[in-house]
């Protein structure tokens, strides 16, 4: 299968059912994906395939065959970050910081699709997202940081 | 505390350090941690070594501690460039390995910044008089004229300044400031201390390229999971090793020793498949369908076991602290109060599953493990591979959560079996479901709280037991109750000023491996202990804050010792931290105020409130709750009040409250591990759910700073949260919750 990460050309043709979690982690090298649960429980896996988000652990690789995969790596551009990474970075989100990328791809597909939320439909959206850290308060305050202009895309 | 500074970059013993030339400050300090008894035994030596100056001016902060989300390799490097009046980009950060000579390792107990502080801050401020002193005999004038200011050493009278690099070479060959005669910086002049400093790693956790224990990749790595026997002590009995190595990818089968008591943090045994990616090894290791016997440990049953406990409870007292004469006081009681609390098993659950890489290397291994304590690494792993523990090198990787997990390596010694089996780098993941079903669990607990009130409705005695497995039991088989440590969680340290009080423990054995997990025993005490004074303030018609207010008493110190108490006090002395009750007041006189506590609520919200002091830190927390008329449950907000003492980092102390708020909810609302036929029936965050967004409240939290000496703060956030929560929702309901989780019972 041909597709592509994050604007990079790949092509694949091993077991179709591998999920594509395991794809980009351990083929591809690219672990900015987390693993959480493998179940489609926790979000850590969260990746954009054609701009949905959407759990790698439970895609699987025939399922990518022409698409675009973007991850966290190419959330941003270059040194040039997304406005939610760098909200991330002001409301000081992160405690462990492992569930992040996924947090944050989640978050981008939320505000790609919606781009003024109310407090309710943020929490529908990132619910399938787990922070054992509990850092929720300030995720949804960087979501609303960017939904209404006052965190842009730029450097920390 | 003895603190000797040394400079041993004048032994000249810099060469293969990696750093050339430059200044180097090394410090042994005594350090206290949960585990100090079995470190003594294990002749460990208690020293650190943190600081170095490179010649062209950077200075490299040695990290010793690892990071899991506390905040600590922020909030150290905070200490040591302040008091050297460091410039914070020309400094490097190196997450140190595991060894000995860095002192204690084990980040645990809270215990990073308080039992740091005044070694990382001696160290700071020592390098910034060596650098002073160079300047001051280069530029021929008095130490007293001239200071540091951000990387450069300023002369007062001219104003001249030169950068920190043009000091350090001689700075080196100067002697170490005698500990007496170091000065430190006036809390008005910090630039680090007391400032909300960004984390070190930000940029990396929002970008992706942070590196957990589960995202080590080697050269020629193999990928490897296990399946371990379901049954505490289990053994295997058979597998299809043929089907598992026809699957795509799979490279070998390998059987792990088999277990043997005493628990430890050994390995639990089994099969491991190893393979060229984690998909090929999961799927091996599915058609491997290895078999195992329960042996011992097979008819755990949770269910059945709390019927133990209560039996526990109504047998023999192990007394652990007596004051006065409390059968006496309740004998002749106008009224007793009586209670009882049940808190099941529970699980850290950390986001990152445990992950472990070995890779030997000139007939050392190499490891990369998401572990709480390196040197425990070093410790468990050496005997399973042959080695000394100083030839297992072990790089303390980021931690993705760890809650106490992780400070148990039994995982970093299945990968280092394999790699020297394999002959090549192995990475051993756990899998969420390994987690879930081979944790060192929370323990179970049932207690028991009897209050005798008088004629004019005042507490005359106060009677608690508790009965639990210890955690004990992994290191030595023969304990059968808990430990004074355990004890000393929450309940030896009760702040009450009632004339009678006995606390006691009942028998109880452990049948799972038994550990600690954030705030560990404080959890259960607190839950007790929180709801017990809500029920005294409903049985003698006061408000709760009021109840506490009286049952603390007066402004005083409390020595347990002197009711007999074998205190543990979080590894610190009474004198550094003394156990103030009006501290304890403070914050509880705070959290009313920030909350309104007390206030008429609407129909169907209650407000709930609790205080607790642990890790040597005082917490008030009030919670928000609403429940319908279904008794569906929400949680819509939270107020804190700590009393830390000196918050070095005052963001992360909040975020560490804001996310123990979380953490307590979680407990409340959800957290139930279960077991039968000694299997724990949870596999993944399904059966073991945590707080989502949507449960979870808004936390405000006020951080009160009346002390200069640093207290814990990753642990002391959660104990209140239970309690308060449950006594909110006998505020909107009349409902009394006494056992964890609530889960469903408010609907039943």
């Amino acid at each position: 299968m041909d597709f592509k990460i994050n604007g990079r050309a790949v092509s694949y043709d091993g077991d179709g059912e591998m999920p594509l979690l395991w794809y980009l982690r351990d083929l591809e090298g690219m672990t900015g994906t987390k693993f959480g649960c493998g179940a489609g429980l926790c979000g850590a896996c969260t990746v954009h395939v054609d701009g949905m988000a959407v759990r790698s652990c439970q895609t699987w690789m025939d399922d990518v065959d022409g698409t675009e995969v973007t991850t966290i790596e190419g959330l941003g551009n270059g040194e040039t970050l997304h406005a939610l990474q760098v909200a991330w970075a002001e409301n000081d989100v992160p405690q462990c910081g492992y569930c992040q990328s996924g947090q944050i791809m989640q978050a981008a597909s939320l505000l790609a699709e919606n781009p003024n939320p109310t407090d309710e439909e943020i929490d529908v959206a990132m619910s399938g997202n787990i922070c054992r850290c509990g850092t929720y308060q300030r995720i949804k305050k960087s979501i609303r940081d960017v939904a209404s202009g006052k965190v842009k895309g730029g450097t920390i | 505390m003895s603190l000797h500074i040394e400079n041993v970059s004048r032994r000249g013993i810099l060469k293969g350090a990696g750093i050339v030339g430059g200044l180097v400050l090394t410090a042994p300090l005594m350090s206290k941690g949960l585990l100090a008894e079995i470190k003594k035994a294990s002749g460990m030596l208690e020293a650190t070594n943190y600081l170095s100056i490179s010649e062209d001016g950077t200075v490299n902060i040695y990290i010793h501690r690892v990071e899991m989300g506390q905040g600590s390799r922020t909030g150290l490097p905070q200490i040591i460039a302040d008091e050297l009046e460091a410039d914070w980009s020309r400094i490097n950060f190196v997450a140190a390995f595991g060894d000995q000579k860095f002192g204690d390792q084990n980040t645990d107990g809270s215990t990073s910044i308080r039992k740091f502080y005044d070694t990382f801050r001696h160290a700071g401020a020592a390098a910034r008089m060596m650098l002073e002193q160079a300047a001051a005999k280069k530029w021929d004038v008095d130490a007293s004229q001239v200071e540091a200011r951000e990387h450069r050493i300023v002369n007062k009278a001219t104003g001249d300044s030169a950068d920190f690099s043009e000091f350090v070479t001689a700075a080196a060959e100067l002697p170490v400031p005698a500990v007496d005669k170091v000065t430190f910086k006036s809390k008005d002049q910090h630039r680090f201390i007391g400032k909300p400093v960004r984390n070190i790693y930000m940029k990396d956790f929002v970008t992706g390229s942070s590196q957990f224990g589960q995202d080590v990749r080697r050269e020629g790595m193999l990928y490897a999971v296990a399946m371990r026997p379901p049954v505490l002590g289990g053994k295997l009995k058979g597998y299809n090793k043929e089907a598992a190595m026809a699957v795509s990818g799979v490279v070998d089968v390998v059987e792990l020793p088999a277990f043997e008591k005493p628990i430890m943090f050994k390995p639990l045994g089994g099969v491991a498949v190893l393979a060229t990616n984690t998909y090929a090894a999961k799927k091996g290791l599915e058609a491997l369908a290895a078999e195992f016997e329960a042996g011992d440990n097979g008819g755990y049953d949770t269910a059945a076991y709390e019927q133990t406990l209560w039996q526990s409870i109504e047998g023999e007292d192990v007394n652990f602290l007596k004051r006065g004469d409390v059968d006496g006081a309740l004998s002749s009681a106008a009224k007793v109060v009586e209670a009882d609390y049940f808190v099941p098993h529970l699980h850290h659950a950390p986001m990152e599953p445990p992950a472990a890489t070995a890779e030997w290397r000139d007939g050392k291994l190499m490891m990369w493990v998401c572990c709480q304590d390196p040197q425990s690494v070093q410790q468990t792993v050496a005997p399973y591979v042959g080695l000394k523990p100083e030839d297992v090198h072990v790089e303390a990787t980021l931690l993705g959560g760890a809650f106490g997990r992780k400070s148990k390596p039994d995982f970093a010694a299945e990968a280092a079996i394999l790699a020297k089996h394999a002959g090549k780098p192995v990475k051993m993941v756990w899998t969420r479901e390994d987690d879930m079903q081979h944790s060192y669990y929370h323990t179970i607990s049932a207690q028991r709280v009897k209050a005798a009130i008088d004629a004019d409705g005042k507490v005359t005695a106060y009677k608690h037991k508790s009965a639990f497995p210890s955690i004990f039991e992994i290191f030595n088989p023969a304990t059968e109750h808990p430990v004074p440590l355990e004890m000393g969680l929450g309940l030896l340290d009760i702040p009450f000023e009632t004339a009678n009080m006995q606390i006691d423990a009942g028998r109880a054995r452990g049948h799972v491996r038994i550990g600690w997990m954030r705030s560990v025993t404080n959890i259960q005490h607190a839950f007790a202990v929180g709801s017990f004074v809500d029920e005294l303030a409903e049985a003698t018609g006061k408000r709760t804050d009021a109840m506490w207010m009286e049952l603390i008493g007066s402004d005083r110190t409390l020595d347990p010792a002197k009711d007999g108490a074998d205190y543990f006090n979080y590894g610190e002395s009474l004198e550094r931290h003394p156990l103030e009750t009006a501290r304890l007041k403070g914050v509880l006189k705070k959290v009313v105020e920030m909350s309104g506590y007390g206030k008429k609520m609407p129909k169907g919200h209650g407000l709930g409130l609790s205080v607790h002091r642990s890790f040597v830190t005082y917490v008030a927390t009030v919670v928000e709750v609403a429940v319908d008329g279904d008794g569906n449950l929400s949680v819509p907000r939270a107020w804190v009040a700590a009393d830390c003492g000196l918050a070095v980092n005052p963001d992360r102390v909040k975020s560490q409250m804001e996310g123990a708020v979380v953490f307590g909810t979680s407990i409340a609302l959800h957290g139930e591990i279960t077991a039968k036929d000694g299997i724990i029936e949870q596999t993944n965050f399904d059966g073991y759910p945590v707080c989502r967004m949507n449960e979870c409240p808004h936390v405000e939290v006020a951080i009160l700073e009346t002390t200069g000496v640093p207290g814990g703060v990753g642990e002391p956030g959660v104990p209140p949260v239970a309690p308060a929560i449950t006594n909110a929702i006998f505020a909107a309901t009349g409902n009394r919750i006494r056992r964890l989780p609530i889960g469903h019972q408010l609907s039943a």
